[in-house]
């Protein structure tokens, strides 16, 4: 396939397509709604079902039922349409249906606004619905890799019985890029042997989150996380730049990690020896790179669009052992290189005491950013 | 006078419901309820292309009893997900199995939607005027005056308003293709019920939109009320309420007979 000048919302609308998508719900919120738009046409100019919910409850909930026929499907929203999509997301884990959900994050909390931002790492990573499951969630910082890691994200979801998310920001969603495509998958013919389809011919099936006998629920989750280390053991990617004679870390996912990327450069080309580790799953999440890596490094920046909810997972496998320094900018701020580039600076010059808060160090110095008094 | 053979069967339990008992209470209509859909769905020959949406309440194990296949639903969103299974699957008969509370209180989002959408898909509403899997607490369905264990006074109209009726709602929509209220409160009432539930589902089949068949259905337990009590409470005061009806049938149905 030629490489193409793509936007973000329809090339993953697109690449959703071509990896087979049966049938499609959502419910327009910006900065999302243009991967809703493409679909209202081309789904139904392949025969494909197309359908604009009532709310985003709704339409997690439809993309549930789709779900168990065994078809290829899926729905996208932005933050706060997410939100409400939990109960749906809750109840399709415990039933072990594969979905695929595309979440272009928007800063909040609350209306918040319609710029690009992470805000949501928490509400996707870990958890929002109720109970213990863990959905697969890519990241990713390009077009290119919005395009595969959403032809990816509908190969797992099956192969695992689970939720793919594609978290992506309004960056992402809105940027135009050269891409490739896939080409064009042919639709299923065979439906796996849970799915609800009619018991022609057979016994009935039954597809439900209920687990009445707290016995049965236990065994059920246990399977869930059984399947869950699976997942860990497997389907981990990060991409790592720099890093093998690295003394210092950068970690930044999506945009962030994009960003972070042209300012390690920039430290590079000064002779700092900084990399970056940029997570493309974020769930399984790198945690054992990381522990490595604080074996590697003398210290580590963290930086996200949201006010640390990655920071919290890398502190987890770093265990105190280096000293770790944050940087974010909250509320649907993308950082600028050069601010990047000052805190790599800050971690060399004057980096944080092992052990020490590095959320609470950002934000003292972040006050003057703000230009707020920041008491 | 009729004489019946020794070994002719003249009562049996229909195909497309499965043989397990139910953990219904006594006197519960909603084992009425299920035999009636079962029976319709043997006559009509659908269990092998039928998809059921059970809900949050006591029928959220209608899974269970009903020999097809099942999904089971969140709490008022049975109408979300069969939407979800027909669209995938539109040659196939899709029904959900819905409480008051579930219909018309939390889930009145996705039921009104998937009416005004004429998804065809069929909608069987128990209206018990309470609800009953929680305890007996209020429904929007609940009449005025009635005592529930979160109205203990009876139901104020003046805070926490009045009863819903959704036939009568759902009918004003151009979506609906059928919509009824019936009452299982006595054979007259039951024999009737079966032809409406045979109606919504030959609505379904002709593509003719939504349909929705209301069954006015005791709660002898959360009522307080012995079983028999319980039909005539249905009969005097849930009746007047909400009056057994036809609310909207589509022109192409006028001349069906079932
Ligand atoms: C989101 C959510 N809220 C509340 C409940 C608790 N709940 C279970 S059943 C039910 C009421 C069901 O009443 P109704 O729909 O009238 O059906 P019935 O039990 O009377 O047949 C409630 C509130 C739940 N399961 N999920």
């Amino acid at each position: 396939m030629p490489r193409e000048l793509l936007k973000g919302n329809t090339a993953m609308a697109e690449a959703a397509v071509r990896a087979g998508l049966e049938a499609y719900f959502g419910y327009p919120i910006t900065p999302q709604t243009e991967l809703l738009e493409y679909m209202s046409k081309r789904m139904p100019e392949l025969g494909r079902a197309f359908l604009q919910a009532e709310s985003e409850v709704a339409a997690i909930n439809m993309v549930y039922g789709a779900a168990c026929t065994g078809a290829r499907v899926m729905s996208s929203s932005s933050s706060p349409g997410v939100s409400l999509m939990m109960e749906g997301l809750s109840y399709i884990a415990g039933t072990e249906v594969p979905v695929v959900l595309i979440d272009v994050v928007r800063g909040g909390p609350g209306l918040g606004n319609i710029a690009p931002s992470q805000g949501d790492y928490n509400q996707i990573v870990h958890g929002g619905g109720h109970g213990d499951y863990h959905p697969i969630v890519l990241a990713p910082s390009t077009v290119q890799e919005a395009i595969d890691l959403t032809v990816l994200a509908f190969d797992l979801a099956e192969k695992y019985r689970a939720i793919a998310i594609v978290m992506a920001d309004g960056n992402i969603g809105q940027m135009m890029e050269p891409a490739e495509l896939p080409p064009m998958r042919p639709l299923r013919t065979e439906y796996p042997d849970w799915s609800t389809r009619g018991a022609e011919g057979r016994e009935r099936r039954i597809l439900s989150s209920i687990y009445i006998d707290p016995k049965e629920e236990e065994v059920m989750n246990y399977r869930l996380m059984q399947r869950w280390r699976t997942i860990e053991a497997n389907e981990l990617r990060f991409k790592e730049y720099f890093l093998e004679d690295a003394e210092y870390a950068v970690v930044g996912f999506g945009t962030a990690g994009r960003v972070a990327l042209s300012a390690v450069r920039a430290a590079r080309a000064e002779g700092l020896k900084v990399g970056l580790l940029r997570p493309i799953t974020l769930s399984p999440f790198p945690y054992a790179r990381l522990d490595e890596l604080a074996e590697q490094v003398k210290a580590m920046l963290v930086v996200e669009m949201n006010a640390g909810q990655m920071l919290g997972d890398v502190q987890r496998a770093t265990k105190e052992r280096i000293s770790l320094n944050f940087y974010g900018r909250m509320g649907g701020i993308t950082p600028f290189p050069d601010e990047i580039h000052a805190e790599i600076h800050r971690m060399v010059e004057q980096p944080l005491p092992p052990g020490s808060d590095p959320r609470a160090a950002w934000l003292d110095s972040f006050a003057s950013v703000l230009h707020v008094d920041g008491r | 006078m009729v004489t019946v053979e020794m070994n002719q069967i003249v009562y049996q339990r229909p195909e497309s419901l499965a043989d397990m008992p139910t953990h219904y209470c006594p006197g519960c209509t909603h084992g009425v309820a299920h035999r009636l859909v079962a029976e319709v769905m043997d006559e009509m020959q659908i269990r092998e292309k039928t998809i059921g949406v059970a809900p949050v309440g006591c029928s959220v194990f209608a899974y269970n009893y009903f020999d097809c296949d099942f999904v089971e639903a969140a709490h008022g969103r049975a109408p979300a997900m069969a939407t979800g299974v027909k669209r995938v699957l539109p040659d196939r008969v899709v029904f959900t199995y819905q409480g008051d509370g579930d219909l018309a209180s939390i889930g009145m989002g996705e039921i009104v939607h998937a009416a005004a959408r004429g998804e065809n898909i069929t909608v069987i509403f128990i209206n018990n005027a309470i609800y009953g899997m929680t305890g007996g607490q209020m429904a929007p369905t609940t009449l005025p005056g009635m005592k529930t264990t979160s109205s203990p006074s009876g139901r104020d109209v003046e805070q926490m308003g009045f009863p819903i009726r959704m036939p009568e709602m759902l009918a004003t929509l151009d979506g609906a293709g059928y919509v009824v209220r019936r009452s299982l409160h006595d054979p007259k009432n039951i024999r009737m019920a079966k032809k409406a539930i045979r109606l919504a589902f030959e609505t379904q089949l002709r593509g003719l939109g939504f349909s929705l068949v209301e069954l006015l259905s005791s709660c002898p337990t959360n009522w307080g009320l012995t079983p028999v009590e319980s039909l005539r409470w249905i009969e005097e005061h849930m009746l007047p309420v909400y009056p057994v009806g036809d609310y909207k049938v589509a022109q192409a149905l006028a001349g069906l007979r079932v």
